[in-house]
C-alpha cells in the first residue's frame, strides 16, 4: 500500500470533518451567533483585546500549538502497526480535538475571554484551580523532562545539527533587538537567519569538524567520559545541563528579546517542515513497509496507545492557547469554527505526515520489526527514525539524504525548544501562583521559581535511567506526559459539557469523548503503576511510581468532580 | 493578478508571525505608559510631586486614558477628588 494513499484517506476524513461535523456543533449545540459581541470587542485595549482577522488568528493558533510533540508520539506508537496510530489521529482528531479545542475557545469567548484554569474555579469551585494549577504543573514538568530528552538525544544521534541550532540563538537576539528598536518587519530578518541556520545546517553535514560529536571528543562509545561514566552517559550529562543553563536565561529575559524571533524563525521551520514531508511524499510516492497491527506487542496497544499519542489526536494544551489567547481575538464568533476546529485538524495533518514518514522508511518489514522489537526500543528509537523517514521523504524533492537529516533534525530540536522554553516559562509563573496561594512569598520571585523549574526538570530527566545509562532514559517519562496532557484535555472537555448542560443543550458531544478519555488515562496509569512501576512489577522504577500513582489519584478526583457537578443544580449561565 | 495574491500571502504570512511580537512589545510599551502616568499623578499616592498643578492641566486631555488607567491599576473608581471620572 502507498504512503500517498493514507494520508489522502486521512486527510478526505479531516476534510469532511471540518466540513460537516465542525458545523453540526457549530450550528445546533455550540450555536454560534454572528452577532454575539466578542471580548476582542467588549473589552478592545489594543493590548490583549484585539479583533483579528480568522485567517491571521488561525495561523497564530495553529503556530502555538503545533510543535514536536505531534512528531514523537505518533513516531512510537506506529509500534503497534500502523493501523491504530492512523486510526486514533484520523478520528480522534475529528471527534475529540475539534470539539475540544473549538469548544474551548466558544466556552471563553462566552465567558469575557477567561482562560480555562478562571472558568474551572467558576464553573466548579476554588478547590479545582487548585487542582487545575497541580495538573499544568505535572504537565510541564513532564513536558520540560521529555523535550529536554528530545533534544540531547538528537544532538547526540545527529551532531551536524548542533552548530545550526546553536546559531539560531544570537541571531535571534539580533532581531528581537533590531525589530525592537526600528519598528521593522521581522519577515526579511527573520528569512535570512533561517538561510543562515540551514546554510550552516548544509556545510556542518560536510565538514566533520563542525559537528559537535561530543562522544567521538571523548574518545567513541564505549570509552569512559566524566565521573567515571560512559562516554553516551557523559554527553547526555553534558547537553542537559547546558540546556538547562539555557532554558534559565531564555525564560527569564523579557519575551521580545529572545523567545519570539525564535519563534518567529521556527515558525518558518514549521511551512519549511510540512512542505518537505507532505512535497516530499508525493514525489517520492514511498510504499508501506511497516505492519498494519503488531501481533506479537510484548506491551498492549489498548489503553497505552490512547496516552502514547496524546498531541496530534487530542490535547489538552491547546485548551491553554484557545482560552489564553485565542478567545480574546476573536473578531466574530462564528470565526471560532475556523480556528479552533482547523487548528486542531492542522496539528493533525503534521502527526498523520509523520506517521507516514516513520512507516515508509524500512526498506522491508523485517528491518522496521527488528528496529520496534519492544515498546522501551520502540520510545527510545522512535524520533531517530522519523528524522531518517522524514529525510528520506525529503530525497523525492532531490535534497541529498545527509544534508536532509541534518535539517530535519534542526527542525525537530528547533520545535522542541521553542516547547521546552515556553513550559519552563509557564512552570514558572505556576510556582509563583502557588506561592501566592500557599503564603510562600520567597517563591513569586522571579530566580527563585526559575531556580526550583530548572533544577525540578533536570533532575526528573536525569533520574530514568534508559539502555544507554544515565541520562538516556527521558522517554519513559512519555507516557507521563501523555497521560498528564489528556486528563487536562478532560477537564477542558468536563468545563464544555458542565456548560453545555447549563445552557440545556445536549452536551454528549463534549461529554462521550471525555469519557472515553479519562476511562482510557486511568486505566493506563492503573496498569502501568500498579504491573509495571511498583517496586515488585516487571520495570520497577520508584520515580514512575511515584508520579503515575500521583497523575492516577488526580484523575480519580478529576472524575469524582466531574460527577458531582454535572449532577448539581446550574452554577454558570 | 498572481503577483497581488501573492504579496496579499506574504502578507497574511507575516501579520500571523507578528501578532505574539505585536502584542508583547504593546504591553510593554503599556507598562511605561502607565509608569508615566503615576509620576504625573503621584500626589494621589502621597508622594510629592512639584509640578503636580501643571500635570493636572493634562487631565481634561486624557480622560478616557486615565479611566482605562485607574482601572489597570486596580482602581474601580478614580482616585481624584473633584474630577469626575466614573
Amino acid at each position: 500500500m502507498s504512503g500517498i494513499g493514507i494520508a489522502i484517506v486521512g486527510i478526505i476524513v479531516f476534510f469532511l470533518g471540518y466540513r460537516y461535523y465542525s458545523k453540526l456543533i457549530a450550528e445546533r449545540i455550540y450555536r454560534l451567533d454572528p452577532n454575539y459581541v466578542t471580548p476582542a470587542h467588549q473589552y478592545k485595549d489594543g493590548v490583549d483585546f484585539v479583533p483579528t482577522n480568522k485567517f491571521v488568528l488561525w495561523g497564530h493558533h495553529f503556530t502555538s500549538v503545533a510543535g514536536a510533540a505531534p512528531i514523537v508520539g505518533p513516531a512510537i506508537a506506529v509500534y503497534w502497526g500502523w493501523l491504530p496510530a492512523f486510526l486514533w489521529v484520523v478520528l480522534g482528531t475529528v471527534f475529540a480535538a475539534g470539539v475540544h479545542d473549538f469548544g474551548t475557545l466558544v466556552l471563553s469567548v462566552r465567558n469575557k475571554g477567561q482562560s480555562v484554569g478562571t472558568l474551572a474555579q467558576n464553573l466548579i469551585g476554588k478547590k479545582a484551580k487548585l487542582l487545575f494549577l497541580f495538573i499544568i504543573l505535572i504537565l510541564v514538568l513532564m513536558v520540560n523532562a521529555v523535550f529536554a530528552w528530545v533534544i540531547a538525544n538528537l544532538f547526540i544521534s545527529f551532531p551536524a545539527s548542533v552548530l545550526s541550532v546553536f546559531i539560531q540563538i544570537p541571531l535571534a537576539v539580533w532581531i528581537g533587538y533590531s525589530v525592537y528598536k526600528k519598528k521593522g518587519s521581522m519577515l526579511v530578518p527573520s528569512l535570512i537567519a533561517l538561510a543562515v541556520m540551514y546554510l550552516t545546517a548544509i556545510i556542518s553535514s560536510r565538514v566533520s569538524f563542525l559537528q559537535i560529536d561530543l562522544i567521538a571528543w571523548m574518545g567513541g562509545e564505549g570509552a569512559t567520559g566524566m565521573f567515571g561514566l560512559s562516554t553516551t552517559s557523559s554527553a547526555f550529562f553534558i547537553w542537559i545541563i547546558i540546556l538547562m543553563i539555557y532554558v534559565y536565561i531564555a525564560s527569564t529575559l523579557p519575551v521580545w528579546k529572545l523567545l519570539q524571533p525564535r519563534d518567529y524563525i521556527n515558525s518558518h521551520q514549521l511551512v519549511v517542515g510540512l512542505a518537505i514531508l507532505y512535497l516530499g511524499l508525493l514525489f517520492s510516492n514511498p510504499e508501506i513497509t511497516a505492519p498494519a497491527t503488531n501481533s506479537g506487542a510484548d506491551v498492549s496497544w489498548f489503553p497505552l496507545l490512547f496516552i502514547t499519542i496524546a498531541c496530534g489526536a487530542i490535547s489538552g494544551f491547546h485548551g491553554l492557547v484557545s482560552s489564553g489567547t485565542s478567545s480574546k481575538q476573536l473578531d466574530k464568533e462564528t470565526d471560532a469554527r475556523f480556528v479552533g476546529y482547523l487548528g486542531a485538524v492542522g496539528e493533525g495533518a503534521l502527526a498523520l505526515v509523520t506517521i507516514v514518514a516513520v512507516i515508509t522508511f524500512f526498506p522491508s518489514t523485517e528491518q522496521f520489526t527488528a528496529t520496534y522489537s519492544s515498546f522501551t526500543e520502540a520510545s527510545g528509537a522512535g524520533l531517530g527514525v522519523f528524522v531518517n523517514g522524514a529525510s528520506q521523504l525529503a530525497g523525492g524533492l532531490g535534497i541529498p539524504a545527509d544534508i536532509a537529516t541534518t535539517i530535519v533534525s534542526v527542525i525537530v530540536v528547533s520545535f522542541a525548544a521553542t516547547t521546552l522554553d515556553t513550559s519552563v516559562r509557564l512552570m514558572r509563573y505556576i510556582i509563583s501562583e502557588l506561592g501566592v496561594e500557599y503564603k510562600i512569598p520567597a517563591l513569586t520571585k522571579t530566580h527563585v521559581a526559575t531556580s526550583v523549574a530548572v533544577v525540578l526538570s533536570a533532575a526528573l530527566v536525569l533520574l530514568p535511567e534508559g539502555p544507554k545509562g544515565f541520562g538516556s532514559g527521558g522517554y519513559l517519562l512519555w507516557p507521563l506526559f501523555g497521560t498528564s496532557n489528556q486528563l487536562l484535555a478532560g477537564i477542558s472537555l468536563l468545563l464544555i459539557s458542565i456548560w453545555l448542560k447549563n445552557q440545556g443543550r445536549n452536551y454528549m458531544i463534549a461529554f462521550i469523548p471525555m469519557v472515553f478519555l479519562l476511562f482510557m488515562t486511568l486505566l493506563a496509569m492503573f496498569n502501568q503503576v500498579l504491573f509495571k512501576w511498583a517496586w515488585y512489577g516487571s520495570e520497577a522504577s520508584m520515580l514512575l511510581f511515584i508520579f503515575g500513582a500521583i497523575i492516577f489519584v488526580f484523575a480519580v478526583w478529576i472524575i469524582l468532580t466531574a460527577v458531582s457537578t454535572l449532577y448539581k443544580k446550574d452554577r454558570l449561565t | 493578478m498572481a503577483l497581488d495574491k501573492l504579496k496579499k500571502l506574504i502578507q497574511w504570512y507575516d501579520e500571523v508571525l507578528s501578532m505574539p511580537h505585536r502584542l508583547e512589545i504593546a504591553r510593554e510599551l503599556r507598562d511605561e505608559d502607565d509608569l508615566f502616568l503615576l509620576l504625573l499623578y503621584s500626589e494621589m499616592i502621597g508622594i510629592p510631586n512639584p509640578v503636580y498643578y501643571y500635570t493636572l492641566e493634562l487631565y481634561p486631555y486624557m480622560l478616557e486614558k486615565f479611566h482605562d488607567w485607574h482601572l489597570r491599576m486596580g482602581m474601580d473608581k478614580s482616585p481624584l477628588d473633584g474630577f469626575r471620572c466614573c
